[in-house]
């Protein structure tokens, strides 16, 4: 637990937490409001936003590509809308149709364009990579207070903490709207809560936390960031308050564990090779949401049990 | 041009006419089986299921060579897939059903957990021998360009299959989609119908995941349902025109691809379908954005004409323009607001009309008849002329509109 540690395990397992912290926020909301499948359109649609960046600015750079991919995650959005209303189609279904077009879209995209020599492949972008994410320049925990070690910190860390503290922010300050709106959308736009800007708000919120978090876990397990952790909270306890706790908490765990297995449990298997991070960070928070399934106190839906007895 | 005609009359090469054959089928049974999901308003479950089946091919693939066979045998991987998809269903329902999280959100859990725990395995295989495991990651989004004969067959048996058990089981799953509590009455197992239509979505997914890959057979399983839905408002008829838009879309995909090089075939099967839903969203006859427009303007029209020639009979000015336009077009008024002669009589029609209504709404008792007033219902398409005459007996005469 020395110079190694910090150099090779420390920034990934920060990135993991932050990413996963900053989905399920508000994937609580988007759970209670029956959207959870939203998650599941903005992750695809990540990649196309991604080549269209690189395509129009021909670098491989953070910026213009977060960029391209919040754009298409809004895209998305507008086009689902667009489908539901004017097709007068059922949102699951106006999903299924958007997502998969736009992403084949991408795909072929990617596949015309010559990106042969740059870092950009679908795999990549479907799985994530965040065992890459090592901080070269840590030489022990006193790096920590090494203004020129800190200066190398992978970009991705910054970035993911900044969109973790943007998210928790905004939830805290629109907490009471959120809170009205996502139970009582009637009454929330009684009280001259703008409910329907809000519910956007949400979904653009998500997709910035999806966007960013995917560069390190990959555009598909940010769908069981979203879920899983505020799933799992939801059976714990009828408490919003409670429920954010009991979903951070979870997010947390699930990406401790899910690193730590990943990286040490092949090994303890007496394989050679780690394994996925991110795709051992979604098995976990899926066995957390398991455990919650079978035991949590608040499993059943009201009235459930005399139902069963 | 030359390239893609001769890929579509199926001269461009022995795979390539596989290849289109195989899409085409497999668009037809995606098309037809994927409806009733679509109906039920369950079609993002087609999604989880197809990532679902991730770790089924990265399990088999470890266990057959661990058996010391050959990874990449296909009924190997399409086993393993489906067996996978098949846990991942029964968690989805299990979830839904036993716990109070909604399906939407047992669907995204599934969904992502199982492709975590895919993408996983695929690392583990990656690591375990570096030659031999190529062309996993095709499972992803498909790959054309190693398809067999034997590909070809199973796509065309287990295509025919589903297409089959779907046409037979059409009525219980007609019932049980658009009203599952009736289906209940009538002695039908629902959950047991629930798990065969997504047992036919998980047969479907897995015959496809060679040729379009698991991210993409959701788009088959959707999007010929949806386009289907805006040609016909029978249940019946929206499986068939599914399978007809599947099948056309995985052949013309096929064949495009075929045509040039760099166009994946699982992407642009995809596009092809896209845009046969955009040019049904906005053409289709009766559910059409431009059929509703049409239909919009001509209530618009009728409102305008009405209320216009109430105004003319009521010798108020008119100021709305359109309302002047759409009188002068007809005849009906001079554009600066006179009536003409014909004007005059309409709007004589229509204020004797109203008053008819009047009458009728203030002496019948029948809300069903006099509900049925809407400021636009000629009264001789509610009332029988026997009716008619008593209300006129009621209000007395004709008379003459003053300044006539």
């Amino acid at each position: 637990m020395g110079a190694e540690f910090v150099q090779f395990s420390l920034t990934p397992i920060l990135i993991g937490i932050f990413s996963a912290i900053a989905c399920a926020l508000p994937g609580n909301f988007l759970i209670l409001r029956r959207q959870a499948l939203i998650g599941d359109a903005i992750s695809h649609v990540v990649l196309p936003g991604i080549v269209v960046a690189f395509l129009v600015t021909g670098v491989v750079a953070a910026v213009p590509m977060l960029l391209g991919a919040a754009g298409a995650a809004i895209l998305a959005v507008i086009l689902i809308e667009a489908v539901k209303r004017l097709g007068n189609i059922e949102p699951g279904a106006a999903m299924g149709v958007v997502f998969t077009t736009m992403f084949a879209a991408g795909v072929l995209i990617l596949e015309q364009t010559d990106t042969s020599n740059v870092h950009l492949d679908v795999e990549h972008a479907l799985m994530g990579n965040l065992e890459s994410l090592i901080w070269f320049r840590a030489e022990g925990w006193h790096s920590l207070l090494d203004p020129v070690a800190l200066a190398s910190l992978p970009d991705e860390l910054i970035r993911i903490a900044l969109v973790c503290a943007l998210v928790a922010a905004l939830t805290r300050i629109f907490w009471r709207w959120l809170k009205i709106a996502t139970f009582d959308e009637g009454f929330a736009q009684a009280l001259g809560i703008p409910a329907r800007a809000l519910g956007f708000g949400l979904v653009v919120m998500a997709a910035v936390a999806a966007v960013a978090a995917f560069d390190a876990v990959g555009s598909i397990i940010v769908i069981a960031m979203f879920i899983c952790p505020p799933a799992a909270a939801r059976l714990m306890t009828n408490q919003l308050e409670h429920q954010i706790g009991w979903s951070v908490a979870f997010a947390t765990l699930s990406a401790i564990l899910g690193y730590v297995f990943a990286g040490y449990g092949p090994l303890w298997l007496g394989a050679q090779n780690a394994v996925s991070a991110a795709g051992m960070i979604a098995a976990v928070s899926g066995v957390i949401l398991g455990l919650a399934c079978l035991f949590g106190p608040h499993r059943n839906r009201i009235g459930a049990a005399r139902d069963a007895a | 041009m030359n390239a893609f005609l001769q890929a579509l009359f199926l001269q461009a090469g022995y795979n390539a006419a596989l290849v289109a054959i195989g899409a085409g089928l497999l668009g037809f049974a995606a098309g037809s089986s994927g409806t009733f999901m679509f109906l039920r308003k369950r079609a993002l479950f087609s999604d989880a299921v197809a990532h679902a089946t991730l770790p089924g091919v990265g399990i088999a693939f470890i266990l057959m060579v661990s058996l010391g066979g050959d990874g990449r045998s296909l009924p190997g991987l399409l086993a393993g897939s489906a067996l996978s998809a098949w846990i991942g269903l029964l968690l989805i329902e299990w979830i839904s059903r036993r716990t109070r999280l909604a399906e939407d959100a047992a669907i995204g859990a599934v969904l992502g957990v199982f492709f975590g725990i895919g993408i996983v395995l695929l690392t583990v295989v990656q690591s375990m021998s570096a030659g031999r495991q190529a062309g996993l990651e095709g499972f992803l989004l498909g790959s054309t360009a190693g398809m067999l004969f034997q590909d070809a067959v199973v796509i065309a048996i287990g295509g025919s299959l589903a297409v089959l058990v779907t046409w037979l089981m059409r009525r219980p799953m007609t019932l049980v989609a658009f009203d599952s509590d009736y289906a209940a009455a009538m002695g039908y197992n629902v959950r047991r119908i629930d798990l065969l239509m997504m047992s036919l979505v998980m047969a479907v997914t897995v015959i496809g995941l060679k040729l379009v890959g698991l991210i993409l057979i959701v788009a088959m399983l959707i999007i010929p349902a949806v386009t289907a839905r805006f040609w016909t408002e029978r249940s019946s008829r929206v499986i068939w025109i599914a399978g007809a838009v599947g099948a056309a879309a995985g052949y013309l995909g096929a064949a495009l691809s075929a045509s040039a090089p760099a166009l994946p075939t699982g992407p642009i099967i995809v596009l092809v379908a896209a845009g046969i839903f955009v040019v049904s969203l906005l053409f289709a006859p009766v559910r059409g954005v431009l059929a509703a427009v049409i239909r919009h303007r001509r209530f618009q029209a009728r409102v305008h004409r009405r209320q216009g020639l109430l105004a003319l009979a009521a010798q108020h000015p008119i100021r709305e323009a359109y309302t002047l336009r759409l009188l002068a077009r007809e005849g009906l008024a001079r554009p600066d607001g006179v009536p003409t002669e014909t004007g005059r009589a309409q709007a004589a029609k229509i204020a004797r009309d109203e008053r008819r209504w009047d009458v009728a709404r203030e002496i019948h008792q029948d809300a069903g008849l006099t509900g049925r007033y809407d400021g636009l219902t000629p009264i001789e398409e509610v009332f029988t002329a026997d009716e008619i005459a008593e209300f006129d007996r009621r209000l007395g005469p004709p008379v003459a509109l003053g300044g006539a």
